[in-house]
């Protein structure tokens, strides 16, 4: 049967215009053969003799198939192969090509941008279930590339635990109710840890924000409106600090032991308008003064409120941060998160009678507590570290500005 | 006498011309409607009333006039980006295109085209194409509809001599040709082709010998004239009705301003174009109306009063124009049925009964 | 090939072709609407370039069975100005490769001219073409650009890929009062099937399930459909539901049944012969991330034709466009199947 057509392959044998013992001619016409589009005369390429017609009329054959084979005219041998269809075709195994051509290295259709995958990646659906199912992804063990969490990892984490314990409290969610009974759960569950595993030690100590309140001030005044500072960036930054300098309250107890954490992840509570507590983290806020701070804060708190943490924003910190200024409150006695060492505390900044050099003025004051482990540190290094904090806030123009390094 | 023809043109300020009656007079008024209207143009594109490209045709009046006067309201037309004589000449009111330039509402293609895309379907305006010779096939195409439905209608596919470097021409004027289209190919042979001369674009500068050889009656005109245009153009008309199949008229005409409002206009000379403004198609009507005695200089003076009040009516009106509204944007894109109907210029009568056939 | 989509439930059906099926389609328009007539290049005397019309010319004449010179921009803006004409022309591109000549046609007056008038007018004209490689025809026969047509608002662009689709596309794209431009893959004339006695009328408008499954959705058009089936066969031997999805149309894009397939497997492989960059497979993808992004549980696969003109010999032809194995491989690799 031979190819009469690029999208031809197979054809039905409509009429034999010879007979066996016909002598034919290259050129002559032998049959008609319909290809689907059209009836199509075949034409005969050898001289000879019919010898046999191999395929009957009305029947469908494949291109490549032997119609008919014709012998010498002198009656001599047998002149084999079709009348036509001297190469190949679409339908046939395409050994030839395979042959003559090196086969491709790789297939050059996979020219598609490499996924990058990984340990920390969360498919967008995982994330999205994690967050309906209560799952914490920092407990997920990821099976897709090269560790990436995917949605089976999430369902199998769920049906694994009960969905409580989450160190991270849920992000937003459609069904608002049962979300904020789950982190209630979830909160009570962890302070009560908290409550019944930590010997938890107190101390505060009042300081004196006026200078520090002067510099934001000043600064202010060259900072665009998006980037002005408020003054709890300041106290951040003189957490983090005062973290660095006493390095025995930053990090966790694991196992019986103090591990210190290698930065200061400062852990920031906000409280959610729909009820609950969320804690994203601040990593590495031993590394930005008073400016990068308040971005990083700024970000935070917006993406939080929006729900739209990311997941290195749950994080777990090394030492938390609860500001309660805001309420009006003088002073926090924290409760710290396990496994934390200590929670730092801040009240509201307020106009107070101070008594500086004998003389009695009205400075701003902030009372700023420390709720501290007892198995980790005793109240000495409480003290230097609320002193290192006071520190900080008292020489601003050399602590807020990121200038030793 | 005289005054009673100006009083005739002045009653039907812009209705096409009778196919049957080339009434010189309203061939006139036509002439300094386009005329008037596109000196006005140009003062409002310096003031920034109308913006985008503005391609006018000032000193071409008579091709627009002679061509189509002599088409009836059943035949159709096709035309180029230079289009704001054409349309005007084939009745779209002043106060429609106007707006049309000014980009409102009220615009015979409600604002969207501007001045390269004049449409009025109720009077068979297929628009201004913008692309040199892409409305050719066009023509082709409304001319092969009505000879298969046994209409006797002629399509009128108007372009200038840059169409010629375009295979589209080529393509269509083989087509019309082979199919024997009621077509009726109007060069309008201005010399240029935007900047480039006929000379340094063509090997072989003879349009009507090149259309001929594919087959059809082709002929050369001079296009400053508005009569001669006229009578050339009921010619190829008639013989298009009677069957005998399309015909190619070189128009030789000349444009005095750019290509577009501000081009350098650096490729030609001052001398050349004084030369063509001696032959201006208006002073050569006029002159011959008022040797003739059919004018006086009254009845001028008359005409021009009346076409100036034609086209300060026109501003008016496009001034006080809507403007579409963004919600609307995507209208139009598709054929809405809620739009059925809808099409073409705001009109405080009502909306239009023309639209697709 | 034989289609499988056909359902054998079905009473009185008959053995047909893609190219029968597009051919009675046409013989059936022009019978129910004397406005409607067909031309191009070889459609007549010939019997068009692939034998669509065979037979069309003997029952209808030269008048509306209109065979035109090597003409492509002339024909087919005669054929919209024939639309504007009244009458509901089908004008027939040997291929897509050539109707780039008349692109300036497609554009700048079929898809324009009823905005740019303000509504006046609407140009009823279907254009059909054939698209596509896998036939040894080399660089200028084997482009697949329909993402060119699917980028112009204005028009609508199908991709028939079953009989059913051959059958039944053509009257309700003449019923359409704007342009339709219909692709059809060189691949598909001779495909064999089954179709009811009596066609069943099919939508232009949506896209359609042609395999049902839970972990993949494997989406393509035309040409690629059957490929996807394919991959969707040997996939099932691995343990792998996938969803085939057939665009059918791809202007305007069913976002709905692409983006609630996602949502039903969480991902997808999006399958076209087309060149990667900058065509229906992007703008899939490009949808899939806008409206469903949170469904993803993986990142969406694209498989499509390389980035070269498709070269004759067929082992290169085969590199270049998207074949079987590469659909299961992508499909795997979304499912996170990498064994």
């Amino acid at each position: 049967m031979p190819s009469l057509g690029a999208d031809m392959t197979e054809g039905t044998v409509l009429e034999w215009l010879v007979a066996p013992g016909d002598v034919v001619h290259r050129g002559d016409i032998v049959a008609v053969v319909d290809t689907t589009k059209s009836a199509v005369e075949v034409e005969c390429f050898d001289d000879g003799v019919v010898a046999s017609l191999d395929v009957d009329p009305g029947t469908k054959v494949p291109v490549g198939t032997v119609l008919a084979h014709l012998t010498d005219a002198d009656g001599g041998t047998a002149v084999a192969g079709p009348p036509a269809a001297p190469d190949t075709h679409a339908g046939d195994a395409a050994e030839p090509d395979a042959a003559a051509a090196p086969a491709p290295a790789a297939p050059p259709t996979a020219t598609r941008l490499p996924h990058r995958g990984g340990p920390g990646r969360i498919s967008p659906l995982a994330r999205r279930l994690a967050d309906e199912l209560g799952v914490d992804l920092a407990t997920v063990h990821g099976t897709g590339l090269h560790g990436v969490i995917r949605a089976e990892d999430v369902r199998a984490a769920a049906a694994s635990t009960p969905a409580t314990g989450a160190a991270s409290p849920p992000v937003a969610g459609h069904d608002a109710p049962a979300r904020a009974l789950d982190m209630r759960r979830s909160i009570a569950a962890l302070m009560t840890r908290s409550n019944t595993e930590i010997p938890h030690y107190h101390l505060a100590l009042t300081v004196d924000l006026h200078r520090t309140l002067e510099w934001v001030r000043e600064r202010n005044l060259e900072l665009s409106l998006a980037e002005r500072l408020v003054p709890a960036a300041c106290l951040l930054r003189a957490t983090a600090l005062a973290a660095r300098e006493v390095p025995e309250l930053n990090g966790h107890w694991v196992e019986d032991a103090f591990r210190p954490a290698e930065h200061v992840d400062l852990g920031l509570i906000l409280s959610l308008r729909s009820g609950g507590l969320l804690v994203p983290a601040i990593a590495g806020a031993e590394e930005l003064d008073a400016v990068a701070m308040m971005t990083r804060v700024r970000d935070l708190t917006r993406r939080a409120r929006g729900g739209r943490l990311r997941g290195s924003d749950l994080d777990p910190p090394s030492l938390t941060v609860s500001n309660l200024g805001d309420q009006g409150v003088e002073s926090v006695a924290g409760v710290i998160y396990p496994p934390q060492v200590a929670l730092v505390g801040f009240g509201a900044v307020s106009e107070r009678p101070w008594a500086v050099d004998g003389m009695l003025g009205v400075r701003p004051l902030v009372t700023v507590t420390l709720a501290a482990d007892h198995r980790a540190t005793d109240g000495a290094i409480g003290s230097r570290f609320l002193k290192a904090l006071d520190r900080a806030l008292q020489d601003p123009a050399s602590t807020m500005e990121q200038k030793e390094r | 006498m005289t005054g009673t023809a100006a009083d005739a043109a002045t009653t039907t300020p812009t209705t096409p011309g009778d196919p049957a009656r080339p009434d010189p007079v309203a061939m006139l008024r036509q002439m300094l409607l386009i005329r008037r209207f596109e000196e006005k143009c140009v003062e409002l594109y310096s003031a920034t009333r109308i913006r985008g490209f503005l391609h006018l045709c000032i000193g071409e009046e008579a091709t627009a006039v002679g061509v189509l006067g002599a088409l009836g309201p059943q035949d159709a037309v096709v035309s180029t980006y230079r289009e704001h004589g054409h349309a005007l000449a084939r009745g779209l009111p002043a106060a429609e295109v106007m707006a049309e330039l000014y980009g409102r509402a009220t615009g015979c293609s409600r604002g969207r085209g501007g001045s390269m895309h004049l449409f009025d379907a109720s009077r068979r305006f297929y628009g201004g194409n913008a692309i040199v010779a892409g409305g050719l096939p066009l023509a082709v195409g409304l001319a092969l509809a009505d000879a298969m439905r046994d209409r006797p209608v002629v399509t009128a596919a108007i372009f200038g001599d840059g169409a010629f470097a375009e295979g589209e021409l080529h393509e269509s004027a083989n087509l019309a040709a082979l199919w024997h289209l009621p077509v009726l190919f109007c060069c309008e042979n201005n010399l240029y082709a935007m900047g480039t001369s006929l000379k340094r674009e063509h090997a072989n500068t003879d349009l009507a010998a090149r259309a001929a050889s594919y087959g059809m009656v082709a002929r050369t005109v001079d296009g400053m004239d508005v009569e001669e245009v006229r009578a050339a153009v009921d010619e190829a008309v008639a013989s298009i009705r009677r069957g005998e199949g399309p015909v190619f008229l070189e128009l030789q005409t000349y444009r005095y301003r750019a290509h577009s409002m501000y081009d350098p206009d650096r490729y030609r000379d001052k001398a050349e174009i004084e030369h063509y403004r001696q032959r201006d198609p208006i002073a050569l009507l006029t002159t011959r109306l008022l040797d003739g005695g059919r004018l006086t200089t009254a009845d001028v003076d008359r005409l021009e009063t009346d076409v100036a009040a034609e086209v300060e009516a026109a501003v008016a009106a496009a001034e006080a124009g809507p403007t579409e509204p963004v919600a609307d944007l995507t209208r139009f894109l598709r054929t809405h049925p809620a739009d059925a109907g809808q099409g073409g210029p705001v009109r405080a009568s009502g909306p239009d009964e023309g639209g697709a056939p | 090939m034989t289609t499988t989509l056909h359902d054998p439930t079905r009473p009185a059906t008959r053995a047909t072709t893609y190219r029968e099926a597009l051919r009675e389609a046409h013989r059936d328009a022009m019978q129910r609407d004397d406005r409607v007539f067909l031309m191009g290049e070889d459609v007549g005397r010939y019997g068009g370039s692939y034998a669509v019309s065979l037979g069309l010319l003997e029952e209808f004449g030269e008048e509306r069975v209109r065979d035109t010179p090597l003409s492509e921009s002339g024909f087919t803006g005669a054929g919209i100005g024939a639309a504007l004409g009244g009458l509901r022309p089908i004008v027939e591109i040997m291929t897509v490769n050539f109707s780039l000549l008349a692109l300036d046609q497609i554009l700048n007056n079929a898809a324009t001219l009823r905005h740019m008038s303000g509504g006046q007018v609407s140009v009823p004209l279907v254009i059909r073409m054939t698209t596509g490689g896998g036939r040894q025809l080399a660089a200028q026969h084997s482009r697949s650009l329909e993402a060119y047509y699917a980028h112009i608002p204005g028009i609508t662009v199908l991709a028939p890929a079953t009989l059913e689709d051959a059958r039944g596309m053509l009257w309700p794209a003449l019923q359409d009062p704007d342009p339709v431009v219909i692709f059809e893959h060189g691949t598909l004339y001779n495909l064999a099937g089954e179709l009811p006695e009596e066609p069943e009328p099919v939508d232009i408008a949506h896209a359609a399930v042609r395999r049902a499954g839970t972990d993949v959705t494997l989406i393509g058009y035309g040409g690629t459909v059957w490929r996807a089936l394919a991959a969707a066969d040997d996939l099932a031997g691995r343990g792998i539901e996938a969803e085939v999805l057939d665009l059918r149309v791809l202007r305007p894009l069913d976002d709905e049944a692409v983006l609630g397939s996602v949502a039903r497997t969480h991902r997808a492989v999006v399958v076209d012969e087309g060149w990667r960059s900058v065509g229906i497979a992007a703008e899939v993808s490009a949808r899939i991330a806008e409206g469903a992004l949170y469904e993803l549980d993986a990142p969406v696969e694209r498989v499509c034709g390389v980035e070269v003109p498709v070269p004759y010999p067929k082992h290169l032809e085969d590199a270049a466009l998207p074949q079987v194995a590469d659909v299961v491989a992508a499909a795997r690799r979304a499912v996170g199947d990498y064994a």
